[in-house]
């Protein structure tokens, strides 16, 4: 085909018409050249008009739309038109266009900015109460179908409790061992800098001793699994219920709570406190490995130093969070899973507001356990 | 319409497409013409969705080669590849809609992408399209979640009709609509192949789409097109799928 790629409008005019004729390729990748040419010539338009199609060697969807508007337009406004040296096909296709036509749908309406804002303000209050009542509502559904587990152990689904501890615990492994002892090593290096200026440096084993075993350890830990297993839960759960896998289980009797929710559920709540144990040894080894280098303190000094200083209460402050924090964040996992719908943006959605919400309940708990037990006193 | 059919809009040479060990397309010839729908049928696992998939560029062949309107698809650089996609559009099975966009946002996507339109002029080509195929204007601002499957068809047809292609590939239309909405979807189909002059490229298993709009058919099997005519060669042929598929009881239902 040897037709123009060109798109341009000839205009000239005998016997008081104006005669409008469209040359080249009138197709959707060049008709911006002369959308606004010939808005421009319609609107100024008082005399009749010929619009003369015989020089068009392509005409798409989009001219036709386009020669078709015009020429509506100028009718509309009292302005006779004559369309002349038109194809067969290309009659038919302004035919199409005629036929497809609409009123187009006008966009949603914007109105005042600061009303906009009070509304967005209002939803969102409102979508958070009840997101929470639901989440309560979930924590209750949680219990009930434990407590029903617990009275027939038989339906915990072992193979799966076991699958999800080698995920959400044994994988987990390198990543909070390496974030620990690093921390660890942070905390004395800073420290000893601190210390060495009262001639205090064997009080960097009581700081990062008490700091590791009652928070760091357990809250890091916390943290990484939120972001790693948190995460993880949302998006199995809810790709399975884009895939409409959470129907199809209800429908054969199974309880998604039994088969989804309590094997991730019970196992996060038995290896977060594993893993926080090993957070704590890694924490310790890389403070002392930094106390050796940098503040000359042997290890043998260091272990003698941190049973004076801490107490087995500062081991068991730490380790009792964890389960908490677990169920926490397990609960937040699949929540937000079984709130995903319909479609991929939402799974997505859905697992970032897990890991937000995880790691915020997880320092929330973590403050009101810090408050407890320094009322209690330990 | 008789008269592109004396052009080749797909050429496809000595096919081989294999995936590891497993054969599935060897030695594959095929011509489509100008102008004419074109069904492809076969078993399962004979690779229709596949040699789609490869004629479009999503896949590479193993050896062979495709030639597309007189354009190489196989070893087609960036540059080439994209002049050519804008003369074709796809619709997959199950529309391939953009979730996170609109069903307005989703046909505007390559206007945006590919032409230089202002926003308005954008809107009113996005709307005709959706009126073409015989979509409400207030499906305009839905999500594609909100709509049920035959509509998310349609409108997957209305973002591939975007450009206006020359050629319309399309994998299993009908399926999964029931029986009144893939007519209507035949009917579609034919009614935009004729009035925009469209060459139609379908994978299909639906006998009443094939006998209703395809001029030709083309089987696959043994790792190749084995049969290819229109509807009364395919009667006639004694190759043993093609007489259980055409002669089979659903088959009399379908084709009277």
């Amino acid at each position: 085909m040897a037709a123009s790629e060109e798109t341009w409008l000839e205009t000239s005019s005998s016997d008081g018409r104006q005669i409008l004729t469209p040359v080249g390729r009138w197709a959707v990748g060049g008709l911006f050249a002369v959308e606004k040419e010939i808005r421009a010539i319609a609107e100024a338009a008082t005399g009749p008009i010929e619009i003369d199609l015989s020089q068009l060697d392509v005409l798409d969807t989009a001219g036709a739309w386009t020669i078709y508007r015009t020429a509506r337009n100028l009718e509309a406004s009292g302005v006779s038109v004559e369309l002349t040296g038109a194809s067969e096909d290309q009659i038919a296709l302004i035919e199409v266009v005629r036929a497809a036509e609409a009123e187009l749908e006008p966009d949603e309406p914007t109105g005042n900015s600061f009303v906009n804002m009070v509304e967005h303000v209002g939803k969102s209050a409102v979508e958070i109460a009840r997101e929470t009542a639901d989440l309560l509502g979930f924590f209750g559904l949680i219990l009930v179908t434990a407590a029903g587990v617990l009275v027939r152990p038989r339906k915990l689904r072992l193979t799966s409790l076991f699958h999800h501890m080698e995920e959400v615990g044994l994988n987990a492994i390198p990543i909070v061992g390496l974030m620990s002892f690093l921390i660890g090593i942070v905390l004395a290096f800073q420290g000893a800098s601190q210390l060495q200026r009262f001639g205090a440096e064997v009080f960097v084993v009581n700081l990062v001793a008490i700091s590791v075993l009652r928070e760091i350890g357990v809250l890091m830990t916390a943290i990484i699994v939120a972001g790693r297993s948190g995460s993880a839960f949302t998006a199995q759960i809810g790709s399975m219920k884009v895939n409409e896998e959470v129907d199809a289980m209800q429908t054969l009797g199974l309880n998604p709570m039994e088969v989804l929710v309590l094997p991730r559920l019970f196992a996060l709540i038995i290896t977060l406190p594993l893993l926080a144990f090993f957070a704590d040894i890694m924490g310790l080894l890389g403070g002392g490995l930094m106390a050796w280098i940098a503040l000359d303190i042997s290890p043998a000094t260091f272990i003698e130093r941190l049973r004076d200083a801490i107490g087995l209460w500062s081991f068991w402050v730490g380790i009792l969070k964890a389960p908490f924090f677990a169920f926490m964040i397990a609960m937040i996992g699949c929540y937000e899973g079984f709130q995903v719908t319909g479609s991929a943006t939402s799974v997505g959605q859905r697992t970032t507001r897990a890991v937000v919400e995880a790691i915020f309940l997880v320092i929330v708990v973590d403050a009101a356990f810090s408050i407890f037990f320094q009322v209690i006193g330990i | 319409m008789s008269a592109h059919h004396d052009t080749t809009a797909i050429r496809i040479r000595g096919l081989r497409t294999q995936f590891g060990p497993q054969i599935i397309h060897d030695a594959l010839d095929l011509d489509v013409r100008r102008g004419e729908v074109i069904g492809v049928v076969g078993g399962s696992g004979t690779g229709k969705s596949v040699l789609l998939r490869t004629i479009i560029g999503l896949n590479s062949p193993t050896a062979g080669s495709i030639e597309v309107l007189d354009r190489p698809v196989t070893g087609a650089t960036r540059a080439q590849m994209l002049q050519l996609e804008q003369r074709w559009g796809v619709l997959f099975q199950d529309g391939a809609l953009f979730s996170s966009l609109t069903v307005e946002e989703n046909i505007e996507v390559p206007l945006k992408e590919h032409t230089a339109m202002s926003h308005a002029f954008r809107k009113e080509v996005a709307a005709l399209k959706l009126r073409m195929v015989g979509l409400p204007m207030n499906a305009c601002h839905k999500y594609p979640s909100q709509l049920s499957g035959g509509m998310r068809k349609r409108a997957g047809l209305a973002r591939a009709l975007a450009l206006d292609p020359d050629i319309l590939f399309l994998d299993e239309p009908t399926a999964g609509l029931d029986p009144i909405g893939a007519a209507a979807f035949d009917q579609l189909i034919k009614r935009l192949q004729q009035s925009l002059g469209l060459t139609v490229f379908m994978v299909t298993h639906d006998l009443d789409s094939l006998n209703a709009i395809c001029d030709r058919i083309a089987v696959l099997a043994d790792h190749r097109v084995s049969v290819i005519g229109p509807m009364d060669v395919m009667l006639a042929s004694d190759h043993p799928w093609v007489r259980e598929y055409f002669h089979g009881p659903r088959a009399r239902a379908a084709l009277g």
